[in-house]
């Protein structure tokens, strides 16, 4: 395809949006306040439109064939067939959760339960609370995702409608997770959906947060999804993003943490779906003495593409960031990281690590490792390293000689390299639920599984 | 047990061995010996059918079948195995977990069950001890941040546990201290037996002081170039390679 080719449709379907803008408006849930920034997120994504990859940040992603679909928000309300035994795959084997279930950006209150919550900690949906207390979320919301920065979050804060709302006050600790499971579906023609979230979480308390993004092929759906995460002092959240949304699925999300002093986060992506997904990580410490962790796992086969592109900014002193990524690549898929690590001026005593590792599976996958360290302070600790290889072929061959087949070698090697990302995962069916994951990415993994 | 006939090996395009004739009967141990870069590690991992070393010329039949054929993962099922001279670390994956899907993947080619998480660990513990490993070792990586001594005697770990019929030490002695060594040795000597063979590759004759051999070979630029008993490895401990080197029949045009 020509680069004007591109233009032309990135502009089409620009016009499209902001058309879909003035007719869906009326209907989203806003207090006044918040149809403000709808409104100027709506403007400030007219001005800067679809990006192409002349843009740096887009460079290796080609946008053409999602900005090609008509996609069309899921008809309101239902949850368009998906019953409760359709969301088993999902849970965790053993693990008690509460449960919020979106369908289509949409909450569906018969497949979600809340279990025995300590006092005051709220698990609802994010557009009943706009309606019944439109003021309570004034203060957070759209205040952590810049849509000045992103024409995706620019499009999310214009169109959302729902999501979850998590509030922790202080120093309440929430045991059990907390599993947002957001639903796409598209029986008859592509839907789009807006999950748009909010975590708060008050000093001093702990929770665990899940989401999942859930779907199945061949449907094509398009999900653009927001979470933004507010951590006040010393509380601590440990967030899961797992994407298991069909091979046919788009998806485009972020996550905007914001942290102050002493609070520690950790938030774990696994991306195992989609045609084309792109997570972005954004977390910012406000006071000193925070840590953040990031741990990504992606592993796109087939023509997959699985772009992560993460920034840390250490805006104050003596916090500590680790950023462990790894992609696993098969077939003729893509992927990207893009890890930015920005240490201000004033954040002494900085300690930032980021590796990111990929393992090519097949010649004709591809993967862009751009790792980065920008540094303004002078009394820190920081490093970054990025490796693009193949199995190792003296491993495997280590193996085959102690009587394992060739295959087996193989997947139990690529196992292996996921290993470091998922031993991050403190929760035991979690990670358990990775496990068999990774395993059922591999061609005949059952085996391997077997014999673990 | 394991005969070997004029056997020509290529490694990135250059000769190494230039024709190997060896035949090891069962319950017999042999050394091989020789200079560095003679082609000893050519040959154990040829035999233990590393596809790097590209087979020219003759044959190797184990138990009566054509070993050169089978692809590695069937040679160690029935039941050759080699003790690598450099292991490989491999990290995620435990020596626990990859030891079991080894001795089960054995098994099974055996037409036998798979051993039990109970049986097996019952199995491990007796023999780790028997060479000294400690039982957080089990958990570890495979070889993970494991010292030289350490890599060697897993390796020594591992032919005990999967029993192998015919087992190759490529350099299992180098990177040990006297203790490590004695332990080394003492697990190698309870695998001797009248049902097992082992082709024992070493520089020095350290290992065959514990490990004392029925025959030793002397692996010169490729060729045995000399074959005796226990003796000749002693005398060349005293005089070194030269002396055969020297004395060795200069090698015969190639053939046509
Ligand atoms: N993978 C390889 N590529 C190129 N040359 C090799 C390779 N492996 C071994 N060689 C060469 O083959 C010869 C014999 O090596 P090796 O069998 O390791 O000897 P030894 O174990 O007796 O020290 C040496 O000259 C070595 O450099
Ligand atoms: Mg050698």
């Amino acid at each position: 395809m020509r680069p004007g080719d591109i233009v032309a449709v990135a502009l089409d379907a620009k016009e499209t949006y902001v058309a879909e803008f003035a007719s869906a408006e009326a209907d989203l849930p806003s207090p006044s306040w918040l149809r403000g920034i709808r409104r100027s997120a709506i403007e400030r994504f007219e001005a800067v439109g679809f990006p192409t990859q002349r843009h740096e940040e887009w460079r290796f992603t080609n946008l053409a064939p999602l900005l090609r679909v008509p996609f069309k928000p899921a008809i309101i309300g239902g949850p368009d067939g998906v019953v409760a035994e359709k969301l088993e795959p999902f849970a965790f084997g053993i693990l008690k959760t509460s449960r919020l279930v979106f369908v289509n950006g949409r909450y569906a209150p018969r497949l979600s339960y809340l279990r025995s919550l300590p006092e005051g900690v709220r698990i609802a949906s994010l557009a009943e609370v706009l309606r019944q207390e439109p003021g309570t979320l004034e203060k957070y919301l759209a205040r952590f995702a810049r849509f000045q920065d992103d024409p995706f979050v620019a499009l999310n804060t214009a169109f959302f409608v729902d999501g979850a709302f998590v509030d922790v006050p202080k120093n309440t600790v929430v045991d059990e997770p907390i599993h947002l499971v957001f639903v796409s579906t598209a029986r008859d023609v592509p839907t789009i959906a807006y999950p748009r979230n909010l975590i708060r979480l008050g000093a001093g308390s702990q929770a665990t947060v899940i989401e999942t993004y859930a779907g199945w092929a061949p449907e094509v759906t398009f999900t653009n999804a927001v979470t933004e995460v507010v951590s006040a002092p010393a509380s601590v959240l440990d967030h899961y993003k797992i994407q298991r949304e069909s091979e046919a699925a788009f998806h485009i999300a972020t996550m905007a943490v914001e942290q102050d002093r002493n609070s520690s986060v950790t938030c774990h992506s696994m991306s195992f779906g989609g045609a084309l997904v792109r997570n972005y990580v954004h977390t910012l410490f406000r006071g000193e003495g925070g840590s953040v962790g990031l741990n990504g796992l992606f592993m796109p086969s087939g023509i997959q593409q699985s772009d992560h592109y993460t920034r840390i900014d250490h805006a104050a002193p003596a916090c500590t960031s680790l950023e462990l990524y790894r992609g696993i690549l098969g077939g003729k898929s893509r992927g990207v990281f893009n890890g930015n690590i920005y240490v201000r001026k004033d954040a002494q005593k900085t300690v930032a690590r980021q590796v990111n590792k990929n393992l090519l599976l097949s010649k004709e996958a591809f993967v862009d490792s751009t790792p980065g360290l920008e540094i303004l302070a002078d009394d820190v600790k920081c490093s970054h390293a990025s490796t693009i290889g193949q199995l190792d072929e003296n491993a495997v061959f280590y193996l085959r000689s102690r009587g394992i087949d060739e295959e087996n070698a193989r997947h139990i090697l690529t196992y292996a390299f996921a290993s470091d990302v998922v031993n991050q995962v403190k929760v035991a069916p979690i990670r358990i639920k990775l496990d068999q994951l990774i395993l059922s990415r591999l061609p005949k993994g059952a085996d391997v599984g077997e014999t673990l | 047990m394991l005969e070997i006939k004029n056997l020509q090996v290529k490694v990135a395009g250059k000769e190494i061995l230039k024709g190997i004739d060896l035949s090891i009967g069962s319950g017999e141990v042999h050394a091989v010996m020789g200079p560095n870069g003679s082609g000893k590690t050519t040959l154990a991992q040829v035999l233990a059918g590393r596809l790097a070393y590209e087979v020219t010329g003759g044959t190797a039949r184990f138990q009566g079948k054509d070993l050169l054929a089978m692809k590695p993962e069937d040679r160690a099922r029935e039941g050759v195995f080699m003790a690598f001279q450099y292991p490989v670390e491999i990290p995620g994956v435990s020596n626990a977990y990859f030891l079991k899907a080894a001795l089960n993947a054995i098994r099974k080619y055996r037409g036998l069950e798979e051993i039990d998480a109970m049986d097996f660990m019952g199995l491990v513990q007796d023999k780790a001890k028997l060479l000294g490993l400690d039982e957080t070792f089990m958990k570890r990586g495979l070889n993970e941040g494991f010292s030289g001594g350490e890599k060697k005697k897993n390796e020594v770990f591992q032919m005990a546990v999967l029993e192998p019929k015919f087992c190759i030490l490529d350099e299992t002695d180098s990177g040990l201290d006297i203790d490590a060594l004695r332990l080394v040795a003492n697990g190698v000597n309870t695998m001797r037996g009248p049902n097992r063979a082992m082709l024992v590759v070493t520089h020095y004759q350290r290992l065959l002081d514990y490990v004392i051999p029925d025959f030793v070979h002397v692996l010169v630029d490729g060729r045995i170039v000399k074959s005796g008993d226990a003796d000749l490895a002693r005398n060349l401990e005293k005089h070194g390679y030269g002396w055969i080197v020297e004395e060795a029949p200069k090698p015969q045009p190639a053939r046509a």
